[in-house]
């Protein structure tokens, strides 16, 4: 509960370069229009943003499930300063991305954000959540029809969803 | 006065062990010595904190700790108070119905002097702080006071603030035995234990800077003011030096004074004047 | 009235940096007043950043964006002058809309 972390000088590093790596590796490829971008659509997710857990929001937006890859960076806190305003972002290698999306396994809706990426946006987003308590951070690329992820734990001592 | 002072002393802090050492004359309470206070008050958090970069003090908890620092940085690159200093620099040049403005109340038009305050004016013989000076200006022209410890105030001050960025802190004491009583009295109410929890200003913020009480990382007291006014994420929005004190006070079941009482102003006067060369960081986002 | 939306908006070379900070409460609907009754959900839903008559970010949000949210993203294809139109809508039918030039 009380536990402090020291600096963590590395993590930066290893994000500036995910992302000189993702803006070389896109230099010059076109994006093609994926086969399947179930959450590319342009209506409102509605059904998705209503689930409680994780798995069913996942379901409900993406119709299937995502393989966890080091090629997916999710950048976060070890411990929330605040939960009401937590700094989350994410980068990646990979191609043809049509959406990234972040979901907070213990808030009351997992599904907390999803943006959806035209061809020639950079596939990197940063962005502040609310997290009620701590627990699991899920982000989902979604990249040439497939789904990956990654997951990273952040501490809550002060929740996001006090009044 | 005599027994509290002893009283003080008697539930010691580091912080007053360290005065102690350096200023006999503060221990002695024959003679108020402000130079020689703001030396050794400077000096101890220099000392406690080695690493910590002089100027960086005025970053409250995030000079503290590297995680947090981090999280401060990523928000600064779109602060939270940005909608605060808009709407305070629209503030601030919307004249008044007697067609005056705030510009006319101070020196320079008001911009790049929020290091200067709170001054001692020795015509009143009592310390004016910038909300106090804000507040005079309205009502001079005609208009009701703002209160002390909501948006209008903080969004006024963050402007001014803003406008100070980087500037030392500047604060003088005049030559002039109220204005050292004034400094004296506001370094008694800031190092008295108070309140159900029986805490003191300086436990929390000279003694244990860096360190949680709960789940808040201590603010160091040393620059503390400089960053006022505040987006705190805990408020959902802005609080001003007034909000800053008052909540002090009840977080520690202590019964807060009223906004810009006596010992509110002399305090402010105190810890401003000892942060005197570190520089403005105004409006600042904490937690 | 000031405009919701807060936009910078920089070109370095080919890629456009975008950073957007907008005004609103992204109430939950999980949280009582100090009086004890509910506040109503009331949050952005849509975001959208279009260039040259092109959507290039989208952004579907939910009760847990921050108060005030904040989103960062970059984009190809344009240049220094061009227009980025940023338009919001949220759960109660509100909106806002602006246009920034790119630096």
């Amino acid at each position: 509960m009380t536990t402090t972390t020291g600096p963590h000088p590395t993590r930066r590093l290893i994000l500036q370069g995910a992302v000189s790596v993702a803006l070389i590796g896109l230099g010059n490829l076109p994006f093609a229009a994926s086969p399947a971008r179930a959450a590319a659509n342009d209506k409102y997710p509605e059904e998705a943003f209503k689930q409680k857990s994780e798995a069913d929001a996942i379901k409900a937006l993406y119709g299937r499930n995502a393989e966890p890859s080091d090629k997916v960076k999710l950048d976060a806190p070890e411990i929330a300063e605040n939960g009401g305003v937590v700094p989350v972002s994410v980068t990646t290698t990979l191609d043809k991305v049509s959406s990234i999306s972040f979901f907070v396994a213990e808030n009351p809706y997992a599904l907390a954000a999803s943006y959806k990426f035209a061809e020639g946006t950079i596939p990197a987003v940063a962005n502040r959540l609310k997290m009620a308590k701590s627990t699991k951070l899920v982000a989902i690329v979604e990249a040439d029809g497939k789904l990956y992820s990654a997951t990273k734990d952040v501490k809550v001592t002060v929740g996001g969803c006090g009044g | 006065m005599k027994t509290r002072l002893s009283l003080l002393l008697g539930s010691v802090s580091a912080a007053l062990v360290a005065f102690a050492l350096t200023s006999p004359h503060v221990v002695a309470a024959d003679k108020i010595d402000p130079v020689t206070d703001a030396k050794a008050f400077q000096n101890f958090f220099f000392q406690k904190f080695p690493n910590v970069k002089h100027e960086d003090f005025v970053n409250g908890p995030y000079s503290m700790n590297e995680d947090m620092k981090r999280q401060w940085q990523e928000k600064e690159e779109f602060p939270p108070y940005e909608f605060a200093l808009d709407a305070g620099k629209e503030m601030f040049s919307t004249p008044f119905k007697n067609g005056k403005t705030y510009a006319d109340c101070f020196p320079n038009g008001g911009i790049g002097i929020r290091q200067n305050y709170p001054y001692f004016d020795t015509k009143e013989g009592k310390v004016v702080t910038l909300e106090l000076a804000l507040n005079r200006c309205r009502e001079a022209n005609g208009e009701a006071p703002y209160s002390y410890v909501k948006d209008e105030m903080a969004s006024l001050t963050a402007y001014m603030a803003f406008t100070s960025r980087g500037k030392p802190m500047d604060i003088k004491i005049p030559d002039d035995p109220r204005a050292l009583a004034a400094f004296e009295n506001g370094k008694r109410y800031f190092y008295t234990r108070r309140g159900q929890m029986n805490f003191s200003c300086a436990g929390c913020h000279v003694q244990s800077p860096g360190e949680r009480i709960r789940a808040e990382t201590l603010a160091p007291a040393l620059g503390i003011v400089n960053a006022m006014p505040i987006y705190r994420s805990e408020w959902s929005g802005m609080g001003t030096t007034s909000r800053r004190f008052v909540t002090c006070n009840s977080q520690t079941r202590a019964v807060p004074l009223e906004p810009q009482a006596d010992e509110y102003r002399d305090v402010e006067y105190f810890l401003s004047y000892v942060a005197n060369g570190l520089p403005i960081s105004g409006p600042g986002a904490r937690p | 009235m000031a405009s919701s939306i807060r936009v910078r908006a920089n070109a370095n070379g080919d890629i456009t940096e975008v950073q957007a900070l907008i005004q609103h409460p992204m109430d939950t609907g999980l949280v009582k007043n100090p009086n004890g009754e509910l506040i109503p959900a009331h949050y952005i839903q849509e975001l959208k950043f279009e260039c040259n008559g092109k959507d290039v970010f989208v952004a579907n949000w939910g009760t847990a964006v921050s108060k005030d949210p904040y989103v960062k993203f970059s984009f190809k294809g344009a240049k220094k002058g061009d227009e980025l139109k940023i338009s919001w809508t949220d759960n109660k039918g509100g909106s806002d809309t602006t246009t920034a030039k790119i630096a």
